[in-house]
């Protein structure tokens, strides 16, 4: 035995939660000798793989953080007044540390269990209702990816609305950001929508009016511009169309909101309330609608209901929309938010609130006006007079060239624009020596004059036109008056952080979500300033260590995938599906086989699969799967021999959505490509994967790889996640590009992200992961995913019917166990199961997917023998429970389980009626008596929420009434 | 058990048709079977008054908490009528699917054959509910 001098395993024994003496016990209940054997029975031979990834030796924590400070300095964050959708902004510490550093926070999942969300759930409706008063709209959902893909979806949305109308055009003002407008225009190719780029003025156009179905404006303009949009509203919605704005939350705090002005639907970025830029993200876009739209809105709306005991308990709400319901009818392939982000943008507006608010909107307001001052004392013209933190210049004397070079040498970024002038955005960090900077940067001969801009800000001009100005009045809501001071701040995001169940409390085995470690050593670098305050449009230079991080990412991403090239723009694996699907059908065109359109997938894919396809232009063809949740192997040749002119890929989850290792997986993919489609693989499960075989290696053309599930990106609690992709040599010409970065193939299709890279600052943690673990450790941790799966199946198996197996008899890294059975002899569901864990301190495992009545069960490598141990024992003796039921022990109706989850309020209440005991309902397991998570409410009503759909925050008697 | 009345005709897709009071009008909803598997009905969406279907072509959507469906035209004919209550209240169609909570008041075509229905005794051997 070699002694680990170095270190190279040190961080795997903290990311994998057995010990090597667990590890042997474990085997001996599955019934193997080895991992080794344990793998050779789940995987099929046929596609193992039969040498050791090239991947480094694994590192240290402490050698990995050196690495990262390595990065950091390599990255030069200088004051970017760039604009462009991004500012600078100062993250509250409190903020910064009690919710974005803090795990209590960021490891928790999307809130379908929301009777332990509530604390979440509350942090987004305040989100909403910030945009809600912001926008003037009376609906918003609880954000999308980010600015650029929120306006895509605005007009997704109004083109599904058309009902039977055959309008065709949308509207793109020509003074929007130029990533928007990419990204709109992707959007727009594959559904044949075209789009018209111009000047506002002339929306929707004189002759064709009719085939306009929706215009795009931003507000202010790009370059700064505060324009009246009301007539344009008007003449909009006289030809029956719809208005989208994309509009600044902070400057809707002084300017009048849109939905005064008749905006449809308003959009945008909240990254300058409080998120920092972390070159390109992550951070919450916003969409806010009127009630006309509110069954269409894309992503994920949080509604008021009430709880079993008439209490007002929050929870997701119209999710019918959503694609694990509709599929290919869905609104939109959407369903990671940037929730983590959210929050934070939601709290900065707590913890200002209103006045706050207004207060660092008018000094970055009359910091602007006195640098238009100064500029024009030098002799330059500020082209727009109505702007609110933006400024357009026409040099009076120098060059752009010769002042954005003063500005760099300067230490601060400028925005060139193409025609000579120079754009400057200021933001919440500036102070008035900035402004003196920026004054220096546009005096060639250093002389800036007599001014004084911190007195010219202090006591000057400024202020907008009457019609300019907000008249309404928002946040009103006591949530945005009581948290003002730190104390209070930090009691309120605490109160909340504890109503939830998070990985500080308990495994979260959700089945397909991979609820893993994310390690401390891998979440520390994201927040260090040489990441965070970096601007996605910062020059090339400024970001060599981000770029040192790309490259090494995408080589070890595309190394243990099997594929030759990647792309980290995907902010979510349903944009990594949709991308992939791009790509393919780029290379279709490119052969002259542009009219390949129809897309196979198999009846268990996930939603988000025909969601994208059909994003993506294609038409869905549905594959059967046989009782085991495989592929129907027959079905398919026969699908893609009656489609094989029209043939473009088939979708294909790796080891199934059953999580099934699919022993056809080779023929399936030799038949699609036999009749010239290619193929696209869903790499959701690629954690079962990693070290043992490689989907670019058994026929897949495309993977996208879900970071927040696989490479240890926290879930924040419904996002941030990532989804690149990676492709074969072929492909790899297609790679997205970008117009504001050298990015993707030479033939790359257009941008699916705002921002070139993505979120970058989160790459960080599947970067870290990866160094760590290196070689052996990612291999290490895919055999513990799989031995931990087969152990719990393996104890699970005597009290439960586990379906789905390979040809070995085991499961993956994920399983499925069967409550349908049960169901008729006791009436109790898996909604009853679920929520029953909750009194025993767990999540439940995924309910109802992939098959009806069942849950699905996903230890993650990262969980140790005890707690898998702890969640079989409350399995087992929620077994124990309904056998009570079935044989009559315990009433059928009044039970523990159809009243779980129980509230303290509800145990310590003078009254107890019921058929068993207050001990039997709260404390059912001997380590409840130890630690008890109690939740907050009883079961949710999701019928009365989605009946009577709030999504701001209501009143505060309705509260107090209780 | 569900309800079945004997005096209405059925659909597979679980629609059932009930004479109205017009000539050659009906009334059609969802099945008591049909409420009951779908749960807590939140949303219907339903189709405009004029709006003609052919039989088997869907005329609107109907929304529980989490599955949502089609309706399907148990006949070819012209709407002249939609449920406005269910509108402001979608549970109708839990409580009273028979009643209170119809769907859309249909003109049958002329011509257009009532036979591919069927009876509630053939209704509830689909649904295996016979015997």
């Amino acid at each position: 035995m070699r002694f680990d001098i170095d270190l190279t395993g040190e961080f795997t024994r903290r990311h994998i939660g057995p010990s090597r003496a667990d590890i042997d016990e474990m085997l001996g209940v599955v019934g193997v000798d080895s991992l080794d054997e344990l793998v050779r029975q789940t995987v099929p031979e046929s596609i193992l793989l039969d040498r050791p990834l090239d991947l480094p030796d694994g590192i240290s924590e402490r050698r990995l953080i050196e690495r990262a400070r390595e990065l950091a300095r390599s990255n030069r964050p200088l004051r970017s007044y760039l604009g462009l959708g991004y500012h600078g902004t100062l993250t509250p510490g409190v903020i910064l540390r009690n919710i974005m550093e803090n795990p209590g926070w960021y490891t928790q999942y999307t809130p379908y269990q929301a009777e332990i969300s509530q604390g979440r759930l509350e942090a987004l409706l305040n989100f909403q209702t910030v945009v809600i008063d912001l926008t003037g709209l009376p609906i918003a959902n609880a954000s999308l990816l980010d600015e650029a893909t929120a306006a895509a979806e605005a007009m997704q949305m109004l083109f599904n609305a058309r009902g039977g109308d055959d309008r065709m055009v949308f509207c793109v003002s020509e003074t929007c950001h130029p990533q928007t407008i990419a990204v709109v225009r992707g959007r727009a190719e594959p559904l044949d929508i075209e789009i018209r780029v111009g000047p506002p003025e002339d929306f929707p156009g004189g002759d064709d009016a009719e085939s306009v179905f929706g215009a795009l404006v931003q507000y202010p303009t790009t370059d700064g511009a505060v324009e009246d949009y009301a007539s344009l509203a008007d003449r909009l919605h006289a030809s029956g169309a719809g208005l989208v704005v994309a509009a600044d939350l902070l400057a809707l705090t002084l300017l009048v909101e849109p939905g005064a002005f008749g905006a449809d639907i308003a959009v945008g970025n909240t990254q300058r309330f409080g998120v920092p830029m972390g070159y390109g993200g992550p951070h919450a876009a916003y969409f806010a609608t009127t009630e006309e739209f509110k069954r269409r809105i894309p992503g994920r709306i949080i509604g008021v209901s009430v709880d079993a005991d008439g209490d007002p308990a929050l929870r997701m709400a119209l999710q019918t929309r959503e694609q694990h319901i509709r599929r290919e009818r869905a609104t939109s392939n959407i369903c990671t938010a940037q929730v983590l982000l959210a929050i934070m943008a939601g709290m900065y507006a707590v913890y200002h609130g209103p006045e706050g608010l207004r207060a660092i909107a008018e000094r970055v307001h009359r910091l602007t006006s006195a640098l238009a001052a100064g500029l024009r004392r030098l002799g330059h013209t500020v082209v727009h007079d109505v702007f609110f933190d933006t400024l357009r210049i026409e040099p009076g004397r120098a060059s752009a060239d010769e002042i954005i070079e003063r500005a760099l040498s300067l230490g601060i970024n400028l925005r060139p624009y193409d025609d000579g002038t120079v754009g400057v955005a200021l933001d919440e960090t500036v102070r008035p020596e900035d402004i003196e900077d920026v004054l220096a940067a546009f005096a060639p001969d250093g002389d800036v004059g007599s001014g004084d801009a911190g007195s010219t800000a202090r006591t000057g001009e400024s202020g907008h036109p009457d019609w300019a100005m907000r008249r309404s009045a928002y946040l009103e809501h006591p949530v945005f008056h009581r948290y003002h001071s730190e104390t209070e701040m930090l009691r309120y995001i605490h109160r909340l952080e504890v109503k939830d169940l998070s990985l500080n409390t308990s495994m979260i085995p959700l089945g397909s979500c991979t609820m893993k470690l994310n390690a401390t050593s891998e979440m520390t670098p994201v927040t260090w300033p040489e990441f965070g305050t970096l601007h996605p449009f910062a020059p090339a230079d400024q970001a060599e260590g981000y770029r040192e991080l790309f490259d090494e990412l995408e080589r070890w991403l595309a190394e243990m995938s099997g594929f030759a090239a990647c792309s980290l723009q995907p902010n979510s694996g349903a944009q990594g599906e949709y991308t992939g699907l791009l790509v393919i059908a780029a290379r279709h065109r490119d052969r002259g086989e542009g009219h390949r359109d129809v897309c196979l997938i198999p009846s268990s894919a996930h939603g988000t699969n025909p969601a994208s396809a059909v994003m993506a232009g294609m038409k869905v063809v549905v594959v059967k799967c046989d009782d085991y949740g495989n592929i129907d192997v027959g079905d398919l040749r026969s699908k893609a021999v009656e489609h094989a002119d029209r043939l473009a890929a088939i979708m294909v989850t790796y080891p199934s959505t059953h999580g099934v290792f699919e022993s056809a997986i080779r023929e399936i993919t030799a038949t699609v490509h036999e009749n010239g489609g290619l193929v696209y693989l869903d790499g959701a499960n690629l954690n079962a994967q990693v070290g043992l075989c490689r989907p670019g290696d058994y026929g897949a053309d495309v993977c996208h790889i879900n970071l927040h599930k696989t490479f240890a990106i926290p879930h924040g609690g419904g996002g941030p996640g990532m989804g690149p992709i990676c492709v074969t040599e072929e492909l790899a010409p297609y790679l997205p590009g970008h117009p504001l970065a050298e990015v993707g193939g030479e033939r790359g299709v257009l941008p699916v992200s705002a921002a070139p890279w993505g979120s970058a600052s989160i790459l960080l943690i599947s970067w870290a992961y990866i160094a760590m673990l290196g070689r052996e450790g990612t291999r290490a941790a895919t055999e513990g995913a799989i031995l931990n799966a087969n152990y719990m199946a393996s104890r699970l198996s005597e009290h439960f019917d586990v379906l789905y197996t390979g040809e070995h008899g085991r499961v993956g890294h994920e399983f499925i166990l069967d409550l349908r059975p049960l169901k008729k002899d006791s009436g109790v569901t898996d909604e009853d199961v679920a929520k029953r864990l909750m009194d025993y301190g767990f999540h439940a495992p995924t309910m109802s997917f992939p098959v009806h009545g069942t849950i699905m069960v996903e230890p993650t490598e990262s969980e140790s023998k005890y707690e898998l141990d702890r969640l079989c024992d409350a399995l087992i003796s929620i077994r124990k429970e309904i056998e009570r039921i079935a044989t009559g022990d315990l009433d059928r109706e009044d039970n523990p389980l159809k009243n779980a989850p129980h509230t303290a309020r509800m145990l310590t209440a003078d009254e107890w009626n019921h058929a068993y005991t207050r001990a039997e309902a709260a404390y059912p397991a001997v380590w409840t008596r130890e630690s008890k998570f109690w939740p907050p409410v009883r079961r949710v009503d999701n019928a009365f929420g989605d009946r009577n759909l709030v999504c701001a925050c209501p009143p505060m008697e309705t509260y107090e009434s209780h | 058990m569900s309800d079945i009345p004997d005096s209405l005709q059925y659909t597979d897709e679980h629609e059932y048709i009930r004479e109205a009071d017009g000539e050659n009008e009906v009334l059609v909803g969802i099945t008591d079977y049909a409420q009951g598997e779908l749960g807590d009905v939140v949303f219907v969406e339903l189709p405009q008054p004029g709006d003609r279907f052919a039989a088997g072509e869907a005329f609107g959507t109907i929304e529980a908490v989490k599955a949502v469906s089609e309706l399907y035209c148990p006949v070819a004919g012209e709407v002249v009528e939609i449920n406005e209550g269910l509108d402001a209240d979608p549970a109708l169609v839990n409580s009273d699917p028979y009643g209170e909570g119809w769907m859309i008041r249909l003109r049958i075509d002329p011509g257009a054959t009532l036979d591919g229905l069927l009876t509630a005794d053939q209704y509830a051997s689909l649904i295996g509910e016979d015997g």
